[in-house]
């Protein structure tokens, strides 16, 4: 049987038995005089039986679907003759899927050794006998469970507590997924990190201004000795985020001013989610947009005045950067300054300030750590981003200042490292994991800050 | 556009509830007629601000009906009545508040001595300097105690240096009794002072622009008895300086701080007449109904 026909079978078992365990609970409620008279709901008692119909059934399946393969293997190796046994890990594996590609027809049967096709033979055998094992195991766990969870229902149970808190525990393990999720990609890109700081030292790493990632292949290759300094790759990181930031920062402040206090209810109701939709643009559409008509625009309009212009420049890849994080910005400002209460700009407005002196004194001063806390997500989200700066910003590590000049950034050093076929054990490789650490650790201080900033606001008011 | 709905919904609440009042319990209250004219002495000579046949409406609901009125030189005119009966808005009105809700509309003739407030030439800054006003919560800005009282001066250029805005804090914060408490910590945050200081710092805040008038919309319903007894102090003795107009809906309050009383039904003005007069001889059933505690 497929697992996804006996996980429909197992939903249909669990139907059932929940209709059965209301059905029970009810009629025990009959004679007591109503469904008042049980400990809990018939709902709960119902909920009990299904889920100890759910859980044996689920766990004898994961389990089961985590063991099974192996063991096949192992039974399917051991039976093969003493002289075909595999000599290596590698060698293993290599048969394996040999075997396997025998068994489902990719590999012609007379091409391989007869022993080998017997083996195949034992594979689809074995394959078939344990998905009607697992059918049965499944599907007893299943019954046995709601059986015994059915027989305990009796009017003092306790249901109510006891599903509570399986639900709890549910809960709980989806939040805990997710959490041991970002440890997991923290703790592989660190212990990544790891290796790269036994190849490089931390100190060039962190100081070192040239950055030239090619190692050789060959001892006697010309410029064979990689340099890994990322402080190229933070400053032009730094400069095309600032240059986004001054872009971003004017723009969302003062659209968020005129949406919360100046546009009437309609435009605000229309304005707010069209700025939105900024966020909603892919960036890789946002990407071309810079390479193909911002970056040459820049470039003509800087050979019109006459200023040398790299075709890909930090100014180019900035702007658009800035355009794209405008609505975090506009967003999360127009709402801290909504949050100001209305009693603030009437106090103002009574002493005789005008709007804007009441916008200027009051509320932006009232709104600031709210707004300082949107600037800082937007930064970090800046510093993040890798589509536009991949396709608009350049790849010459150049340490410069100058936005005119073509720049490169963390992120897109991380791509140009990681794309193609990598061995995963050089330098060159290792070193988008530090850098990927880097980032990471700027990003999550940046966000931390933030969230302190907007936390400490809170407490602004009563 | 809160405040215009909150304001919405205590007007469906006044005509709802004190006629279900009247029919459940009090028949006879319910053919009580609305006077023609406001009954008592609503005009003085020589008022501060002379208010004739003003309307307020929001949208088009109508919240005050052709009220007329006078506020004298130097008095304290207290503006009672059942909640929802308009006062808070006619109040609002009186310094043009209202104009920050955009479906307020007010007609009438509303004028500060010789100005009409309506007027299209009239200077809306200038106006909240002259008229001033404390609201019902109090509302220091979130900026320290010394900030919050020189806002105003520093706004109309009051002061040309730092030792007479210094001088004008001092005075303000004394005036409003406040400045014992808060002298030693003027650049301590204003919300950091408790509710009753946080209102006085409000009243020196407002009266830091030296106003004529000073519109106060319930000023203690936030304020426990020793708060609110420092307040009433205050006003006695600000009558000194300046007009007051005070809307309260305690009317031990209203008979101890002020000298006249207007009573409000509905959106209109029912009597006006010397305190004394309104809460021992009331002329208008409708008073009498109200300040004996039968509605409210």
């Amino acid at each position: 049987m497929q697992t996804g026909n006996l996980l429909l079978l197992v939903l249909i078992l669990v139907a059932l038995a929940y209709y059965l365990g209301l059905r029970r609970s009810v009629a025990l409620a009959r004679p007591l005089g109503g469904i008042r008279h049980l400990q809990s709901l018939p709902f709960y008692y119902a909920m009990r039986v299904a889920l100890w119909c759910a859980i044996p059934a689920l766990v004898v399946l994961g389990l089961w679907m985590v063991l099974d393969d192996t063991l096949i293997r192992q039974l399917v190796i051991g039976g093969l003759p003493e002289g075909l046994r595999p000599p290596s890990p590698g060698a293993r594996g290599l048969l394996i899927t040999q075997i396997q590609n025998v068994a489902s027809g990719a590999l012609p049967r007379g091409s391989v050794a007869p022993e080998l096709a017997a083996a195949a033979d034992r594979l689809v055998g074995l394959r078939g006998i344990n998905r009607l094992a697992l059918a049965v195991a499944v599907l007893a766990a299943a019954m046995f469970g709601a059986a015994w969870g059915w027989a305990r229902i009796s009017p003092r149970l306790r249901a109510r507590e006891q599903v509570e808190r399986i639900l709890r525990g549910l809960f709980m393990l989806c939040a805990l997924v997710a959490i041991l999720t970002t440890v997991g990609i923290v703790l592989s890109v660190l212990f990544e990190s790891i290796r790269f700081f036994h190849k490089v030292s931390p100190m060039e790493f962190l100081f070192g201004v040239h950055w030239s990632p090619q190692t050789a292949l060959r001892a006697d290759q010309v410029a064979s000795s990689g340099a890994f300094g990322a402080v190229p790759l933070f400053l032009g990181t730094m400069m095309i985020s600032a240059i986004a930031l001054l872009v971003a920062v004017p723009v969302g402040l003062m659209s968020a001013i005129y949406l919360a206090e100046y546009a009437r209810p309609w435009v605000r109701s229309f304005a707010k989610p069209a700025l939105e939709i900024l966020a909603g643009v892919p960036t890789v559409v946002y990407g071309f947009f810079a390479a193909l008509t911002v970056a040459p625009f820049i470039r003509g309009l800087g050979e019109s005045l006459g200023l040398d212009v790299a075709s890909e420049s930090a100014l180019a890849a900035g702007l658009v950067m800035g355009v794209m994080i405008i609505p975090f910005v506009s967003s999360l400002a127009d709402d801290v300054i909504t949050a100001v209460p209305q009693v603030m700009r009437d106090g103002s407005l009574g002493l005789g300030a005008t709007k804007s002196e009441t916008i200027r004194k009051v509320v932006i001063p009232a709104a600031l750590p709210g707004i300082m806390g949107g600037v800082l997500l937007a930064a970090s989200r800046a510093i993040g981003e890798t589509m536009i700066v991949v396709m608009a910003a350049g790849l010459a590590a150049n340490l410069t200042a100058n936005p005119l000049d073509a720049v490169t950034t963390v992120t897109v050093q991380i791509v140009t490292l990681l794309t193609g076929d990598q061995e995963f054990d050089s330098a060159k490789t290792l070193a988008a994991f530090a850098l990927g650490l880097m980032l990471f650790i700027t990003t999550l201080a940046l966000n931390v800050l933030a969230l302190h900033i907007v936390r400490k606001y809170r407490e602004q008011y009563e | 556009m809160d405040t215009a709905q909150s304001l919405d919904n205590r007007d469906a609440e006044a005509g709802r509830t004190p006629a279900t009042q009247d029919k459940d319990h009090r028949p006879a209250m319910q053919d009580t007629p609305y006077p023609e004219h406001t009954v008592g002495h609503p005009f003085l000579d020589d008022p501060k601000m002379r208010l004739r046949d003003v309307n307020v409406f929001y949208a088009d609901n109508q919240a005050i009906h052709n009220v007329s009125l006078d506020i004298g030189k130097n008095e304290v005119i207290a503006l009672i009545g059942p909640s929802g009966c308009g006062k808070s808005t006619f109040l609002r009105s009186l310094n043009r508040m209202n104009d920050t809700i955009d479906i307020c509309r007010v007609n009438g003739e509303l004028f500060l001595e010789r100005q009409d407030l309506y007027d299209s030439k009239m200077d809306v800054v200038e106006l909240r300097a002259r008229v001033g006003m404390v609201f019902q919560k109090p509302n220091p800005f979130p900026k320290s105690i010394y900030d919050n009282v020189a806002y105003g001066p520093r706004l109309h250029g009051l002061a040309d240096k730092k030792y007479d805005l210094d001088e004008m804090v001092e005075t303000s914060l004394r005036k409003a009794g406040l400045w014992d408490e808060v002298k030693d910590r003027l650049h301590a945050p204003g919300t950091g002072l408790s509710g009753g200081q946080q209102q006085r710092l409000c009243i020196a805040r407002t009266i830091a622009v030296s106003p004529e008038v000073v519109l106060m919309d319930e000023p203690c319903s936030a304020l426990d008895p020793i708060a609110t007894a420092k307040i009433e102090e205050l006003i006695a003795e600000l009558t000194e300086s300046y007009t007051i107009a005070i809307v309260t809906h305690s009317m031990q309050q209203a008979a101890r701080v002020s000298h006249r009383t207007a009573y409000f039904h509905l959106g209109r003005l029912i009597e006006v007449n010397d305190t004394d007069t309104v809460f021992t001889k009331p002329e208008h059933a409708l008073t009498e109904a109200y300040i004996t505690g039968r509605f409210g």
